[in-house]
């Protein structure tokens, strides 16, 4: 290999608005480039899916997550260790439906759209941090466990909070024990 | 007198941290999607491309710059505010500072960074050197922004000969 082993620098903090700024500015841009919502929506999806899948690699080797053994527990790693550390704050988590395999990740203040008042006009269904999604997708997916990821409810378009549903697609093989009578 | 480091007013004001990973991973994210090869290949081709990193960068700069300190904003030297840049905003924005700072005087200054943080993750040496200008255009944006907000119009390019050093080459353009 040409480059010497990665170092891991000792500080992995970074001044949040340049995050959420960059992040504003990416949005913006799309904007201009696509002009349906559905584009720009899709469009930060896969940007984000396409993080999600390295950043994965980064949240496993620093977190040292235990194994999970069921959607729940998965759902609260993500949203108690992973949002944790990479955005600083910490959603609460709500199950769905009794299978127990539909989660929402309930955000009171939502750090990507800091800076943001309102959806720009004429961009009611613009999914501003649609990021996020595709991020979740595209971690879950390298560790083998297709789901979908959508916001539900959102702040920027008026709703009380900010909520991510996770559809885990798959539901695991239950081996039902036959009983002989 | 020296100007207290305005970040440290920055600070005060609550800043806030992210994981530095996510923002590298999000500018990788936006090198590999918004430098697609212009439909119309040519030289103007690359060039557009460049030019939508570096305005995107530039906005940030500009927010960025925006969000200091007013005592900040009465810098009258050009080369206290070249200083600003960096010691303050490359400490604010990489948690490093700039490693050398040349100037001719007349308007152009050469700003060294031996090992800028966005090309540390991508090689050492040689490799990869025609690829790096592709993850140096949001932040030749961000340095014109700041500076734009800070009262200076400004050209910035940069060089780079062995990743992970890089060359930001600023001229002041004069009113």
């Amino acid at each position: 290999m040409s480059r010497p082993a990665h170092r891991r620098p000792e500080c992995h903090k970074i001044n949040k608005d340049l995050l959420v700024l960059t992040y504003g500015a990416l949005v913006a841009q799309l904007c201009e480039d696509h002009e349906k919502d559905e584009d720009v929506n899709k469009y930060l999806d896969k940007m984000g899916y396409g993080i999600g899948t390295r950043l994965v690699e980064d949240f496993l080797a620093r977190s040292c997550v235990r194994r999970c053994h069921n959607y729940s527990e998965i759902t609260h790693i993500i949203a108690e260790v992973a949002f944790k550390m990479y955005l600083g704050v910490t959603p609460s988590v709500t199950c769905n439906n009794s299978s127990k395999n539909a989660f929402s990740l309930i955000l009171d203040k939502n750090p990507l759209s800091e800076f943001v008042e309102e959806l720009p006009a004429g961009r009611s269904s613009l999914c501003y941090c649609n990021l996020l999604c595709g991020i979740i997708r595209g971690a879950l997916e390298m560790v083998h466990l297709a789901a979908d990821v959508t916001f539900l409810q959102d702040r920027l378009k008026g709703d009380r909070v900010t909520e991510i549903g996770i559809t885990f697609l798959k539901q695991p093989k239950e081996r039902k024990s036959q009983r002989r009578k | 007198m020296r100007a207290r480091s305005a970040w440290a007013g920055v600070r005060r004001l609550g800043w806030c941290m992210a994981d530095k990973v996510l923002f590298e991973f999000l500018h990788t994210e936006m090198v590999a999607e918004l430098w697609a090869p212009h439909p119309d290949p040519g030289p103007g081709g690359q060039k557009r491309s460049l030019s939508i990193l570096e305005s995107i960068g530039f906005r940030v700069g500009q927010a960025l710059g925006e969000r200091l300190p007013q005592e900040t904003l009465g810098f009258r030297e050009e080369l206290d505010v070249l200083k600003f840049l960096c010691k303050d905003l490359w400490v604010a924005v990489f948690h490093k500072q700039m490693d050398s700072l040349r100037t001719n005087h007349q308007g152009t200054y050469v700003l060294q960074d031996n090992s800028f943080p966005l090309l540390v993750p991508m090689a050492s040496g040689l490799q990869y050197v025609e690829e790096a200008p592709k993850f140096l255009a949001f932040t030749c944006g961000l340095l014109c922004g700041t500076l734009s907000t800070l009262g200076f119009q400004s050209l910035v390019t940069t060089s780079v000969t062995s990743l992970p050093a890089c060359k930001f080459q600023v001229v002041i353009r004069k009113p």
